[in-house]
């Protein structure tokens, strides 16, 4: 049995409408209990900040892209560089860092839970390799769904019971978590050099549109009964004059849960553009933010973008290969015979170019301008809108409207007419960034009862203390504390054990990766079905009986089991 | 008893689909595989227990004692090279890192003498690729430049490109255009409907041929370049242009004939300017059934594909300077552990002198031309005959490896770990 004791915390846990109070934690075997005996282990918290967990609900840190962004960037490796140190081993990289790069760099940052944002069912076990080598951080997995040929049949022929059929299957297989769409069909037409440029474009040879993927989907899922809703990235991303597509978008998403939303769109900003070409693009997040506002079964994650370097990813390859028109540097594709695609490139996102400012400004605009900021959670699309290390950064100039200010004078001068950012005074405040970057992620993720996003006793202790003190410090003036403070915790602790402390990770990790398995009556499992047994019998070049990640690669795998209707 | 869906741990194919059967601890019949499948599967000429040199002769050693030697000439060591692991799986490739990092030493694997230069070029230009279903399904315009698939990688063709019927490909064969180039007619070339004999060392200016043409500049070129008439330039250029998906394969002879990583760049470039018409993939011929794999580990762990020096604390990467090749040619390294290949019969006369020079370890199931330079050999199982474990293909689709039979062989991971526990208890 071992036992800790936070004192003199200053908790803010939303969940459960902590706001600030000083109290104590007591946890016992990894769990936050009602107390603790005098022998308990003793933390002084100081009346620091004191907050549930980070959890990233869409960032790109392990798998077949992210390690091919990694060996494609010599250059970027050599950018972040830490020699072995205790049990840290050495890391390497900025943008896409090695994995124990992230884990330690996430951890440092009290961030115990991440959403890796696009993993192929084919190469899943690739994923889970790496998700054991990102030791600190509870790991689940966004299984790509966007351009599965038999879900799009299912889709043809208008079978929601078969595509939840063909979701079951997979998922278990893949030991994925949700259901991830990026570009769906697009990622199909991409195969044949093509993409779809509406939501009611039909995708070559299959004869179905991107909006009857995403509703069946989204009604397959809670068929399915997964924790999390379907994870949407629109089809146009990128594209100026794409408000229009992610409007008819989210005017397709019926309410069915009453727990969490029916629809995560994810890095909203990607999406929010006006204009018709690069020379006219505004932003478009007061009518995206409008609609969001008036849809409480809808959450969003903002894709912020950040000055600088970095390297974009995504499994929605026909946008990468646009947007190496654009940049002329490197470019990479990778095609998922059957399922998906993927793109990479680098990119630096210059205060110079007006498309970057304004790409900035939205990201910012759409957190701002939500009502409810349960709906709305940070990220950066990690790394595609820039580097999680940025999240400190984002934070201050969420809280802060001088420091925001100070940032727009260094833009592009004709920002200012084309985005609405420099009229709004808002500030966030302590309790909304809480929200934003754990207890949000932890209720649109479904993961709040494995005891994720909160700290009542029976929950996981996974706690983050960091040297702020909220009582002293004015983040709209001390933004630079804030920004400090959010990069450095005092002390992370991970299921109980003080895994991080001022910037160093001092023990090895043993993380859990979560998986979901939905529970199939014998008509709809399709290991016994040969239509889709023909499937790997005749076009993928895996066999049936190799494809499905054995549990050997999950060594702390946490399984959801779910009794589907089906 | 016959085992289904065994995966072939031979080249970068991977095969999954061989039915083996086993009696007792044997292997006694194949089906589905090719000859190099057949062979490395009923192969039975295994080194039978540890072996070590003593003075000119070799003597039989308990594994305890082969383990402990092992890890004494590593610490030992002030700039030990640690070389091979692509003929082994993942995990023993991440012990291999990981014992890499406690040492200081630099780990290697065998794309420093393969597609090393390919791997350069992509982190200069990038990879436009994919896996090998989107080209069984989709493809009909097949190009393979420098590599022979009948003779090296022989179930290529008929299950992925050539041969292999896709979805919307019913008749492969009859729907599939092939173009082959290389310097002499191989037997892959011999099936080509357009076979290009490229001059020696020319492949650069035949690949900028190509693309000017592409980019429609055509009129620049003269009549013949690199030994190919211009007309059938165009005519191929137009294939490739007038695809519905294209694939190209290369294999060594592009990517180790003279221009090297600048020929892979200009084939990649190519690729590029052919998506601006159609769609168009590149990739890897890939030897070892598990090279690729070694690329990937090392790169999530290091960050570098290959040729990774610890000697700074940091992971340096800096092919021509922490290169295998290099480092023997230098004469730099003290001490050398090969896993799972044969620098013996692939390096320059002078690095193999250097090996022999100083204390070499081996750790393979078979007695190869390295035996003859090492100290110290530790046989081990076969991964996807007696031992499991992750591989992954030439494309990057990751495929866990069967275990087929029981033997008294510990496996690559299991010799590696005792190994490195030995070294992290001394550092």
């Amino acid at each position: 049995m071992s036992e800790l004791l936070i004192k003199n915390a200053c908790v803010i846990d939303p969940l459960n409408g902590i706001n600030g109070d000083v109290m104590d934690i007591a946890i016992r075997d990894g769990r936050i209990v009602e107390d603790v005996g005098s022998s308990a282990e003793v933390i002084d918290a100081d009346r620091c900040l004191t907050l549930p967990g980070g959890i990233d609900s869409h960032t790109h840190v392990c798998g077949t892209k992210v390690n091919f962004g990694r060996y494609m960037s010599p250059e970027d490796m050599r950018a972040g560089r830490t020699s072995r140190n205790g049990s840290m081993h050495v890391t390497s990289g900025y943008s896409v860092p090695t994995t124990f790069g992230n884990s330690y760099r996430y951890s440092t940052m009290g961030y115990t839970t991440l959403l890796e944002g696009a993993m192929a069912p084919l190469e899943a076990r690739h994923t889970h390799e790496e998700f054991t080598a990102t030791p600190h951080q509870d790991m689940m997995a966004n299984t790509l769904f966007d351009g599965n040929w038999s879900v799009m049949e299912a889709v043809r022929e208008k079978d929601v019971k078969r595509a939840a059929a063909v979701v079951a299957w997979i998922l278990s297989a893949a030991k994925g978590f949700a259901i991830k769409l990026t570009n769906p069909g697009g990622t199909e037409a991409w195969g044949w050099g093509e993409d779809v440029s509406s939501i009611h474009d039909t995708v070559p040879y299959f004869e179905v549109t991107p909006a009857e993927i995403i509703e069946t989907m989204i009604r397959a899922n809670e068929l399915l009964r997964l924790p999390h809703s379907v994870h949407l990235h629109c089809n146009n991303l990128g594209v100026p004059g794409n408000y229009r597509t992610t409007l008819d978008t989210m005017n397709l998403v019926p309410d069915l849960n009453s727990r969490r939303q029916s629809l995560y769109l994810t890095h909203l900003q990607f999406h929010s553009y006006g204009g018709t070409t690069w020379r006219d693009i505004d932003s478009r997040s007061e009518e995206i933010i409008r609609v969001v506002n008036a849809s409480p079964h809808i959450v969003i994650d903002m894709g912020q973008i950040m000055f600088g370097r970095t390297t974009t990813m995504t499994a929605d390859g026909p946008m990468e290969f646009k947007l190496y028109m654009l940049h002329h540097n490197k470019w990479s594709n990778h095609d998922v015979e059957l399922e998906t695609g993927s793109g990479i490139i680098p990119v630096y996102y210059s205060k110079k170019s007006v498309v970057n400012c304004v790409m900035w400004a939205i990201g910012l605009e759409l957190a701002l301008q939500a009502k409810n900021p349960w709906q709305c959670l940070l990220t950066t699309d990690n790394p595609n809108g820039a580097p999680f290390v940025k999240y400190p950064e984002i934070i201050a100039l969420l809280m802060s409207k001088r420091y925001r200010d100070q940032e727009c004078a260094l833009l592009d001068p004709r920002t200012e007419k084309r985005v609405p950012l420099m009229a709004i005074d808002r500030e966030l405040d302590w309790n909304e960034i809480a929200i934003m970057t754990r207890a949000g992620q932890s209720r649109a993720l479904g993961i709040e009862s494995l005891g994720k996003g909160h700290l009542a006793p029976g929950a996981e202790a996974d706690v983050a203390i960091y040297p702020i003190r909220t009582t002293e410090i004015d983040p709209s003036a001390q933004f630079q504390q804030v920004m400090a403070g959010f990069s450095r915790t005092m002390y992370t602790i991970k299921r109980g054990r003080v895994v991080a402390r001022n910037g160093e990770v001092i023990v090895e990790g043993a993380n859990s990766t979560i998986w979901v398995k939905p529970r199939v009556s014998h008509e709809y499992d399709l290991g016994n079905d040969p239509e889709f047994a023909k499937k790997f019998q005749q076009y993928y070049t895996v066999r049936m009986r190799n494809y499905p990640v054995q549990e050997t690669y999950l060594p702390r795998g946490v399984c959801i089991e779910t009794e589907a209707d089906l | 008893m016959k085992i289904e869906d065994v995966v072939c741990t031979f080249c970068g194919c991977l095969c999954d689909d061989l039915v083996v059967e086993v009696e007792g601890d044997m292997v006694v019949n194949v089906e589905n595989g090719c000859t190099l499948a057949n062979k490395k599967f009923m192969g039975n000429n295994r080194l039978k227990t540890p072996i070590k040199r003593d003075g000119g002769n070799w003597k039989k050693v308990g594994l305890d004692e082969a383990i402990q030697t092992a890890a004494g000439i590593l610490l030992d060591a002030d700039r030990p090279l640690l070389y091979g692991w692509s003929g082994t799986h993942g995990e023993a490739q991440t012990i291999g890192v990981h014992m890499a990092e406690l040492l200081g030493a630099v780990i290697d694997n065998t794309s420093t003498v393969c597609h090393g230069p390919s791997i350069m070029a992509i982190q200069e230009v990038g990879h436009p690729g994919c896996t090998l279903g989107q080209v069984k399904n989709r493809a009909d315009v097949i190009v393979y430049w420098g590599a022979n698939p009948i003779e090296a990688h022989p179930r290529h063709m008929s299950r992925y490109t050539t041969y292999a019927d896709g979805f919307f490909l019913k008749e492969a064969f009859r729907e599939r255009k092939v173009i082959v180039v290389d310097i002499r007619k191989t037997e892959t070339a011999n099936i080509a409907d357009e076979f290009i004999m490229v001059e020696p060392g020319a492949d650069y200016a035949l690949l900028s041929a190509l693309r000017a043409i592409v980019r429609g500049k055509g009129d620049v070129l003269p009549r013949t370049v690199a030994g190919v008439e211009k007309e059938q330039l165009i005519r191929v250029a137009d294939i490739c242009m007038s695809a519905k998906f294209g694939a190209m394969f290369f294999g060594l002879g592009l990517t180790m004939s003279r221009g090297k990583y600048k020929n892979i760049r200009n084939a990649i470039e190519l690729t590029e300017e052919l998506n601006r018409h159609t769609k168009f993939t590149i990739s890897p011929m890939r030897g070892h059934w598990n090279v690729y794999g070694s690329n990937e580990v090392f790169t999530w762990i290091t960050g570098y594909p290959f040729a990774v020096d610890f000697a700074r604390g940091i992971a340096f990467y800096n092919p021509g300077e922490t290169t295998s090749v290099d480092i023997l040619k230098r004469g730099e390294c003290d001490a050398c552990l090969v896993v799972g290949s044969d620098p013996g019969a692939h390096f320059p006369g002078d690095c193999c002198r250097h090996l022999a020079d100083i204390p070499t370890i081996q750790i393979d199931p078979h007695v190869n031309a390295t035996t003859h330079l090492s100290r110290l050999q530790i046989p081990v199982a076969v991964t996807g005959i007696d031992a499991e474990g992750t591989a992954y293909r030439m494309d990057g689709v990751p495929i866990r490896t069967r275990k087929v039979i029981d033997t008294t062989y510990p496996s690559d991971s299991e010799v590696l770990d005792k190994i490195y526990q030995i070294i992290r208890k001394e550092t």
